[in-house]
């Protein structure tokens, strides 16, 4: 019979961290921040099919690094979360806080129970009505849960991207400047002998919760809009904003959008009334 | 339980977890009991060349009672199809939310949106599991119709299915009425309906038909210009699902009105 050699705890613990840890930093890195009209995500990302970014419910959004499998089985768990509380409750209820701690309780369960620790970041932000209302969420692979103040990056050098972020990014930004502004911060990590990199508008994953839609808030921005926000053509920003899905005059959010029974689709397109909202 | 790799099914995913929240899951003790909750009537679905237009009429009904005047029984199921609700209210209530959340639920999961046919069908299956209680006069029938975003011919993409009790989807070419009042509606829109109406005058074809219906359905309301309770009309077209504001169905509504008063029989 094999001899069962003693590791104290704390030696273990460190050790699951430790390959955790590298295996997150060797991603590559997700920005999520708050800008006047929402929260932005902006991840590099090579494949186009194979999401970092996706929505969790109407106001919430989840973006993740780290190994696909692992945070795909956490999103996939989230969105049926969310979604069986919103059925048995109300779209109203399911909350990003309530998200954040399952995730939270799963991966801190996952860190000390099992052999191999989940080696991914997640964050789960939800808009809210203003910037300051909106909630930013870090989880990381041992369960531990941050509120963050409307600005975060994870995976890959992540602090040199934070310290970035930290010094340009403001809360009443517009979409443009806060896509450059985390594309900017994105590119000073990795570059040659410490110079920026330049990143290609097809590496970049990006999506936003707009806070000015009633129902199902989260939209990606691909193809020619996101160029033209990368361009910093100010022009076609506005543009861009729409080509995001949007309608050209998006709907202020009003109480009626809120009918448990009809807000399933997106209630932007539902109840667009015919006299158009102020931008 | 959330974290198994499982299904993109919500309906799936809730018969393991909950299944008590699946209509047809709750036993039920024997007996009839048709006459125990309000019933929803009269639903239309006419294909239009730009999409398609769906409306119902506005009353519930307990036997020879109305049970509400302003139950809205036509709903987006998602961002491209509507869904009708008649039969028992409170199941055809709760299977049209669980519908709406199935639809969003696979669309979360696997990044891309059921094919049209993907809908009905699931719709369908979920029908077929409220077949017991169907049994016993609790049958829930829906109108689903959508705009198919898969269509080769954009003409025909607008398309609508009607369903029987034990869930078999039927697709229905041109137009299809649901409910009590439907015999008459689709008489109807049997003599007026021609290929390639404009959105425009299907909306208005349905609220004519509505209107016929009500004539002779007593289940079925007709414009309430007093309440000033108008059918609920929704479109599905290329730009998504659209619900006509009040003042707009107020506008059809009191032009069909009008009509009557010249000529009655429309």
């Amino acid at each position: 019979m094999a001899m069962q050699f003693y590791a104290s705890p704390e030696q273990i613990m460190r050790d699951r961290s430790e390959l955790a840890r590298k295996g997150i930093a060797r991603g590559r890195s997700a920005v999520v921040l708050s800008y006047s009209g929402g929260v932005l995500f902006v991840a590099e990302n090579l494949s186009s099919a194979l999401h970092k970014v996706s929505e969790i419910y109407d106001r919430i959004g989840f973006a993740a690094v780290g190994r696909y499998n692992e945070f795909e089985n956490l999103r996939r768990a989230g969105v049926r979360m969310a979604d069986l509380n919103g059925l048995s409750y109300d779209r109203r209820d399911v909350t990003g806080r309530a998200l954040a701690n399952a995730f939270a309780q799963t991966l801190g369960a996952i860190f000390t129970e099992q052999s191999k620790p989940f080696e991914v970041e997640i964050c789960v932000a939800e808009v809210g009505a203003t910037a300051d209302a909106d909630e930013l969420y870090r989880l990381t692979y041992d369960g531990s849960v941050n509120d963050e103040p409307g600005r975060m990056a994870m995976g890959g050098q992540a602090e040199a991207i934070t310290g970035v972020l930290k010094s340009q990014h403001r809360a009443d930004m517009s979409l443009g400047e806060a896509v450059r502004v985390a594309v900017q911060a994105l590119s000073t990590v990795g570059g040659e002998g410490g110079a920026a990199r330049t990143i290609a508008a097809n590496q970049l994953e990006v999506a936003v919760l707009d806070r000015q839609r009633v129902g199902r808030t989260f939209r990606r921005i691909t193809g020619a809009a996101l160029t033209a926000l990368l361009d910093g053509d100010a022009a076609a920003e506005g543009q861009a904003a729409d080509a995001a899905g949007g309608p050209a005059e998006p709907v202020v959010p009003t109480t009626e959008g809120h009918k448990p029974t009809s807000s399933a689709g997106s209630a932007d397109l539902e109840d667009r009334p015919a006299e158009g909202g102020e931008r | 339980m959330f974290t198994n790799a499982g299904t993109s099914s919500f309906t799936t995913f809730l018969s393991r977890v909950a299944p008590e929240m699946l209509p047809g899951r709750r036993p039920l003790p024997p007996g009839m009991a048709a006459d125990l909750a309000p019933h929803a009537t009269t639903i239309v679905a006419i294909a239009a060349a730009e999409g398609v237009v769906m409306a119902g009429d506005r009353r519930a009904t307990m036997g020879n009672l109305i049970a509400q005047r302003d139950i809205e029984k036509v709903h987006p199921a998602d961002a491209y199809s509507l869904v009708g609700i008649a039969g028992t209210a409170g199941i055809g209530i709760e299977l049209m939310r669980l519908f709406q959340v199935e639809l969003e639920h696979y669309e979360k999961i696997e990044g891309a949106m059921l094919s049209l046919d993907g809908k009905a069908n699931r719709l369908a299956s979920m029908i077929r599991g409220n077949l017991g209680a169907a049994m016993q006069g609790l049958a829930v029938v829906p109108l689903f119709a959508g705009f198919d975003l898969a269509a080769a011919d954009p003409a025909r993409a607008g398309r609508i299915f009607s369903f029987d009790v034990t869930g078999g989807p039927y697709e229905e070419t041109g137009y299809d009425a649901i409910g009590s009042g439907s015999l008459f509606a689709k008489s109807a829109l049997k003599k007026r309906f021609r290929a390639g109406l404009s959105v425009e005058d299907a909306t208005r074809l349905a609220v004519e038909a509505l209107y016929d219906a009500a004539d002779d359905d007593t289940a079925t309301g007709g414009p309430d210009l007093t309440r000033r309770i108008y059918p609920v009309v929704m479109t599905a077209t290329a730009e998504g699902t659209r619900r006509l504001t009040d003042p707009e169905t107020a506008a059809i509504a009191e032009g069909v009105v009008a009509g009557r008063m010249e000529n009655p029989g429309g």
